[in-house]
């Protein structure tokens, strides 16, 4: 039955060497860079580094030369929201590449490349005309060329497969990428490509920025928008072209995006823009060679990939402001700082409710006011006494439980706390005599709100409020006197006073 | 050797169906073709209507890593495994798309090619990295349907019911099809006006990853025939296509099985002529179907517009 199913059935007879040379066809790698076996991964870590193999430098050039042209293309190509636009020329080359081969008989790269380019630029044809002249809509008008143009790119190298063309082995590496068969003049062909790019750029800088963020106000000044949009397109085609020996089809829009998008997380203006792009792409292109030489048959595209995005992901992470470990880190220290507001605020209010007679308080007074066990109080005391704000000692004063120990402000914390007070009671008055709150329905929005009351707010409510001395509860606000000299002055308490730090 | 080989009507169209044992083979092969056109197809519609076309080419490469985590974890390739690592890996993806479209400056576009690209990435290093997994990286991109009637037996309760392949894309296809009609309305309704479901009180949100996880198990059953990139063909001509002849939706649902067979029948033949991959010919014949389509179509072909322009 085999026989029968055999002549009607050719692919089985083929489909083994197609296996064989589609998996990642490691041979050239082996052959190039010798692979040794009993090698450690730190010689062959510092044999990266030091690049005497020529295969090496070569990869390691190529792969950065490109991570940096994809980068710059790829800036235009994301803040112009073309991303998947790449991702279909990508692929849409691919019967181009196919016809080359056939046209030159050989992987002769010149062909290729021509292929390639017409290829290309049918492909956006094809999308250009299927958008004005047809309801499809974008996305699916995309999935058409790119499906389409594939579909006729694997009938075509399947096909090849199968002719007998002698040297074909290298055309399956394009839908991979294949860094470690990189030669001189690819080299020569991607640096041209780079420079082509490089001169692009500088040339229309200002034109494609106007154009890129407001094309009708680009097209009132007389810039040939449509001019300079193909020509970004022409270079798009020409970097994808050149970065398919690396990174390969599928992958090759991977390049474009990734690193442009991980500098629009941090930059926002488009020279710093393009220039963080392009280095992002160039560590991309050297990380990457470097991973896959250290494992045998690591394929140097995917990891190119994969290591440009760790490179964003580290930013989304860290990035300023925003950064989702960044973000943790500010709210975990901003609720430290309010905790350690409340603890102060406490003090005071022990301090106050002793008429501020005395100039220290027990552990014991605090621990009764919050109400909390010994160990989260004095593990609020000991953050205090970090931030500088209070000094604690122990006392041997017999009268008191053992253990107890003796919490003073010093002068900063002594100002922090009448600050905070201050904001907390302004607050309040505020919200009674302005706002016409019930007094006993303002302390919990005041207890929020003491905390982010900025200086020029409180000069604001203290010129409202024509610089009050009492709460709606008939409490003293502290005022900025008693701040700077470190005593209320109380009409019940004495005129002794109170001096934070050192007592009078 | 020519690239396009004489054309001989006996050898392309008779000759595959001229014994017992051929019609069984490529019967089997034809049969995983309509299937996977079908589900595809239906699938396809609504994610074309919800202008996500590029979605599915997302989900279908971003099935990867979950494929291979299965395998590597599994130890097998059992059908259950596989369609839950695709599952989780595809949600997976839809998810990191839309935090990444809504918590950061990116655009939707942006961010779906920056993940799809990374899982991909991912999933070829894992395969690659761990040689005992038996997946060809070139079938993943193309497929071999040629090779359907190879694949192993499935057995429940020792007894052999046939191939697995074919039952695995045969059980998708049922499941999206009673899904379809089950939640016809729903997914009408979201499909066209996600404001109007939400005030109507249907889940907009479930019935889209309803949608997602239809379309990642559908791409995991038609892998082994059609590929991550060439599935995207399945699931944009076959609705596109039809759109230019029909308006309704449930007329394009409709339209999508002849075309499946038409997409079916012509890219077998076109493969035994041509001698190709039978997967990419049959997405040839899908584009090749679609030109005629879209100049001749009366519903917004482009002769048409032009003869009422006048």
């Amino acid at each position: 039955m085999f026989s029968t199913l055999r002549k009607t059935l050719p692919f089985s007879r083929f489909l083994s060497t197609l296996a064989a040379s589609l998996a990642f066809s490691t041979n050239l790698k082996a052959k190039q860079i010798e692979w040794n076996e009993a090698e450690s991964f730190l010689e062959r870590t510092s044999r990266f580094w030091q690049m005497q193999d020529q295969s090496v430098q070569i990869v390691v050039l190529g792969s950065i030369l490109i991570g940096i042209s994809c980068g710059l293309v790829g800036s235009y190509v994301v803040t112009r929201r073309l991303s998947l636009f790449g991702d279909t020329l990508s692929h849409a080359v691919l019967p181009g590449i196919a016809i080359g081969f056939i046209w030159s008989q050989s992987k002769d790269n010149l062909a290729l490349l021509i292929g390639a380019t017409v290829a290309g630029f049918l492909g956006v044809t094809c999308l250009t005309l299927l958008q004005k002249y047809t309801p499809i809509r974008q996305d699916s008008a995309l999935g058409i060329v790119l499906s389409g143009f594939y579909a006729i790119g694997i009938c075509l190298l399947t096909r090849i497969q199968k002719m007998e063309f002698g040297n074909q082995s290298g055309l399956d590496s394009f839908l991979f990428g294949q860094a470690s068969a990189l030669s001189i003049n690819d080299i020569w062909g991607i640096g041209i490509t780079l420079a082509g790019i490089g001169l692009f750029v500088l040339a229309t800088h200002k034109e494609l920025l106007i154009s890129g963020f407001d094309p009708s106000f680009a097209r009132s000044i007389g810039i040939h928008t449509m001019l300079l949009q193909y020509g970004l397109w022409i270079l798009l085609a020409f970097c994808i072209i050149t970065s398919l020996q690396v990174i390969g089809v599928i992958l090759a829009s991977a390049l474009l995006i990734i690193p442009a998008a991980t500098a629009s997380l941090l930059v926002k203006r488009m020279n710093t823009y393009l220039f963080l792009a392009s280095v992002m792409g160039g560590i991309a292109g050297l990380g990457g060679t470097f991973l896959s030489f250290l494992g045998q048959g690591l394929p140097t595209g995917p990891l190119i990939v994969l290591v440009s995005t760790f490179l964003f992901l580290l930013v989304l992470g860290f990035r300023p402001k925003t950064g989702i470990f960044t973000h943790w880190n500010f709210s975990r220290t901003h609720s430290m700082r309010i905790k350690a507001e409340n603890t102060l605020k406490t003090i005071y209010h022990i301090l106050e409710s002793q008429n501020f007679e005395r100039t220290s308080i027990t552990s014991q007074d605090l621990m009764q006011r919050i109400g909390l066990g010994r160990g989260d109080c004095d593990r609020e005391i000991r953050l205090l006494v970090r931030m500088n704000l209070a000094t604690q000692r122990s006392t041997r004063d017999s009268s008191k439980l053992p253990g107890q120990s003796l919490i003073t402000l010093t002068p900063e914390g002594w100002e922090y706390a009448c600050k905070i007070v201050r904001n907390h009671r302004l607050w309040e008055l505020y919200l009674t005599s302005e706002a016409e709150y019930a007094p006993d329905h303002v302390h919990e929005d005041a207890e929020k709100i003491e905390h982010v009351l900025g200086d020029q707010t409180i000069r604001q409510l203290e010129r409202i409020l024509s610089n009050p001395r009492e709460d709606p509860h008939g409490k003293l606000i502290p005022s900025l006197d008693d701040m700077e000299h470190g005593w209320i002055k109380n009409k019940n308490a004495t005129q002794k006073g109170f001096r934070s730090g050192n007592p009078a | 050797m020519k690239l396009i080989p004489e054309f001989n009507f006996s050898k392309v169209f008779l000759e595959p169906w001229s014994s017992p044992a051929l019609i069984d083979w490529n019967g089997q092969i034809m049969l995983m073709g309509f299937m996977v056109c079908w589900t595809c197809g239906i699938i396809g519609s609504f994610i074309v209507i919800r202008r996500m076309a590029l979605m599915g080419d997302a989900i279908s490469h971003g099935i990867l890593p979950g494929l291979a985590i299965a395998f590597i974890i599994g130890g097998s390739m059992g059908l259950g495994s596989m369609f839950f690592g695709a599952c989780v890996a595809g949600l997976a993806c839809n998810y990191c798309i839309e935090w990444l479209h809504t918590h950061t400056p990116l655009r939707e576009d942006a961010a779906m090619g920056l993940v799809f690209t990374s899982f991909f990435a991912f999933g070829v290093t894992l395969i690659s990295m761990n040689s005992h997994i038996h997946i060809d990286p070139g079938c993943l991109l193309y497929g071999e349907i040629g090779l359907i009637p190879l694949s192993e037996k499935w057995k429940v309760f020792d007894v052999e019911i046939g191939n697995r392949s074919l039952w695995a894309i045969g059980l998708v296809f049922c499941g999206v099809l009673i899904a379809t009609v089950l939640f016809y309305g729903p997914l009408l309704v979201t499909s066209f006006d996600s404001t109007l479901a939400k005030s109507m009180g249907i889940p907009v949100k479930a019935t889209h990853m309803g949608l997602m996880l239809a379309l990642a198990l559908s791409t995991v059953a038609s892998l082994e025939a059609v590929g991550v990139i060439l599935v995207v063909a399945m699931f944009v001509f076959p609705p596109v296509t039809a759109a230019f002849f029909l308006q309704r939706l449930p007329a394009i649902l409709i339209g999508t099985f002849p075309l499946g067979i038409i997409y079916t029948w012509g890219g077998f033949h076109l493969a035994h002529w041509l001698d190709c991959s039978i997967a990419a010919a049959i997405a040839v014949v899908a584009t090749l179907l679609f030109i005629p389509a879209c100049l001749l179509g009366p519903n917004g072909g482009i002769l048409w517009r032009l003869k009422f322009k006048t």
